[in-house]
């Protein structure tokens, strides 16, 4: 009976199938955990925007999101820890017509990468950065983060942090970002449409997104499950549009202020640098659009 | 083989020091995507690229750090160009993170090491050779790296298109192991025609997108390269993978994929190594030398020569991976070997262990700051020759 059952019902595909590499299917990630949400986002952002495939290059870090670039069905880049935006740098440098998106974790990109987002942001490279925040290193099991809001509980923050975190949006809008967002991953289809738009936009774009860690970050923080996590967002996430990105903190199991805040024109680096050497060299200098023919 | 594209070769004779040399070799060999990081004495290297590249359809980048200049001229190198990037001690400390990372993802790209004295900050601005075991062990984990050394402008210039080859023939991030002398030191370079430089191109595969796994090796163990865009949407990572490029954590996976990153080099080691040898035949003691030391222990060999004294000499232009062969038969033969070079220890302990108690290995030692006083040199070959 059962074998008869089994053999009358379809193969279930997963829609996005063509977007995903199945052959490393089942991936690593915990049950709850937000990544599975955002990488459909940005699955579906790459849908949305008509693109080919072949045109993006994903870039990551090391980490729980580090580990994004192997589940993608596109060119992908599974890098050292806090090294995705400058491999990523040079990846689109040499070819500027790819569409070059990093996605890693706050960890990744504002601890060991610290350096890197801010100079990357400065220059204006054309790259987009997507950076999952778990307030959390998670990989490693709970170690607190330049992310973990104060009085939260880590493994190295037993009796909860006393260390001032990081605003993600606010240091990106600081340092030049043209394109700058904050989601979590209960905001499926506004974070598909910020991803879709931060990919579209030239220049050097942020989505940040807020994603459960029901494993570690809610287990040693008594949050409940990663619905209960889910449910925290939907009850206190505000979304203000253009909000000023120096009140965008996030306190320990307070009000989350979503949405986005910057968009705004910069010429790009390899923009400044072909305008610049146009005027330089007049006519001797050919405009720069990619070192490989 | 191919011949070098004509834009980037400034063919001709210049009066150019080493550092400028090197700028020069990289635009001959098709370099066209730079990304470093200001540091002495190396820095006159970026310099030029940087002037040099807008007119050629390069891309110079200052990055923040030596940590992002390695990662970028990977991510460079991925996109299909041919990359480089240039330091010093405290720079070449900070690159070996994403060394590690060129060695596991089979990049091809050169990285340049104008060494100077250290630990640490050192001695900015004078020579040293101490770094030579960094450059073989300097990055965690097991593996091989080819490093060759120059000892005067003209070689800078040629020995760098020499690593941007090998770099691609082998699909290993190689290093040329300069010192602040050679960098410094201005000689006339001959620039030949861009028909007479020779070429390797990267070793494109030719099949279709279903039938390319990314670590499958060839024949050489080497495997086929793409690039970035060109619709094979390959998978790359730091971590232990298999054919596809996927991680796979066990013992066996292991074995196969550091065992041929190494052994793609080590059963190579005759066909990589270049050396230069002179009066070997019935030699009582031979210098080995390179860089700097092998120029300033030229008045001593001759010098001991003229006292009658058998004395032969081998340079080590590559001199990782180490010619192991060659050691090993001339220490059936030659009573010493004389190492001299600008650190306390290390390219003789090389030597020590090939020649493995069957000739001595007197090592002439400097701690660095400025070359040997070739009397010391000369000491050690008559001590060598009794």
């Amino acid at each position: 009976m059962t074998a008869d059952k089994k053999a009358s019902t379809p193969d279930p595909k997963h829609p996005m199938e063509h977007l995903l590499r199945m052959d490393r299917m089942p991936h690593i990630w915990c049950p709850t955990c937000g990544l599975g949400t955002i990488v459909t986002a940005f699955a579906s952002a790459i849908e949305k925007l008509e693109m080919s495939l072949d045109d993006v290059v994903v870039v990551s870090g090391i980490g729980c999101t580090g580990r994004v670039a192997g589940y993608v069905k596109t060119d992908s880049f599974h890098t050292t820890h806090g090294r995705a935006i400058p491999f990523a740098t040079g990846l689109h440098l040499v070819n500027p017509k790819l569409k070059t998106i990093v996605i890693s974790g706050d960890g990744d990109l504002f601890s060991i990468g610290g350096n890197h987002f801010i100079h990357a942001a400065r220059r204006n490279v054309d790259i987009t950065v997507i950076c999952v925040n778990n307030f959390i290193y998670a990989m490693t099991g709970g170690q607190v983060a330049p992310t973990t809001p104060l009085k939260a509980n880590a493994s190295t923050m037993p009796y909860g942090n006393f260390e001032r975190p990081f605003s993600i949006p606010y240091l990106a809008d600081s340092c030049g970002a043209v394109y700058v967002a904050r989601w979590s991953s209960l905001h499926v289809r506004r974070l598909t449409t910020a991803i879709a738009e931060a990919i579209a936009k030239p220049g050097f774009s942020v989505v940040e997104v807020i994603s459960p860690c029901s494993t570690l970050y809610s287990r040693r923080n008594r949050l409940g499950t990663g619905l209960d996590l889910m449910k925290f967002y939907h009850d206190n996430c505000e979304i203000q549009h253009g909000a000023d990105t120096r009140d965008l903190d996030i306190g320990f199991q307070e009000k989350i202020i979503v949405g986005k805040f910057v968009d705004r024109d910069r010429p790009t680096y390899v923009d400044s640098m072909n305008e610049w050497y146009g005027e330089v060299f007049g006519d001797k200098y050919e405009s720069y659009e990619g070192s490989v023919k | 083989m191919i011949t070098a594209d004509p834009k980037g070769v400034l063919t001709g004779s210049h009066y150019l020091d080493g550092d400028h040399a090197v700028a020069e070799g990289a635009l001959a060999a098709g370099c066209r995507f730079f990304a470093g990081y200001p540091i002495t004495p190396s820095t006159e290297v970026a310099e030029r690229i940087s002037a040099r590249f807008p007119l050629v359809g390069g891309l110079f980048v200052q990055m923040e750090d030596e940590l992002a200049s390695m990662a970028a001229i990977l991510g460079g190198a991925w996109g299909g160009a041919k990359s480089m990037s240039v330091t010093s001690g405290p720079g070449f400390s900070l690159m070996m993170e994403n060394l590690g990372l060129g060695v596991m993802m089979e990049v091809p790209t050169v990285l340049v090491n104008v060494q100077r004295g250290g630990p640490s900050t050192g001695l900015p601005t004078l020579p040293a050779q101490a770094d030579m075991m960094q450059a073989r062990w300097g990055s965690h984990g097991d593996y091989e790296i080819i490093a060759l050394s120059p000892s005067s402008p003209q070689e800078c210039f040629d020995y760098t298109i020499t690593c941007f080859n090998l770099s691609e023939k082998y699909r290993v991030p190689v290093l040329l192991m300069m010192d602040e002398c050679v960098g410094h030191m201005t000689e006339k370079i001959v620039i030949p025609k861009a028909e007479e430089i020779e070429i390797e191109p990267r070793k494109w595969f030719k099949g279709s997108t279903e039938d390319y796994l990314p670590y499958k090796p060839d024949d050489d163990m080497v495997p086929w390269m793409v690039k970035v865009g060109d619709g094979f949407r390959f998978h790359t990572t730091g971590l232990t993978h298999d054919e596809r490029g996927y991680p796979v954590m066990s013992a066996e996976c292991q074995k196969d994929n550091v065992g041929r990153l190494v052994d793609k080099i080590r059963s190579r080691v005759d066909e990589i190594v270049i050396l230069e040898e002179e009066e070997m035949e019935g030699a009582d003691v031979v210098v080995v030398s390179y860089g700097i030391s092998s120029r300033v222990a030229i008045p001593a060999v001759e010098r001991a020569r003229a006292d009658g004294m058998k004395v032969g000499s081998l340079r080590l232009v590559t001199v990782w991976p180490f010619p192991e062969n060659r050691i090993r038969e001339l220490a059936g033969q030659v009573k010493a070997f004389v190492v001299p070079e600008i650190n306390l220890g290390q390219i003789c302990l090389e030597v020590e262990r090939c020649a493995a108690g069957r000739a001595e290995t007197i090592l002439v030692p400097h701690a660095g700051g400025w070359v040997h006083d070739d009397e010391d040199i000369y000491q050690a070959i008559r001590g060598g020759a009794k």
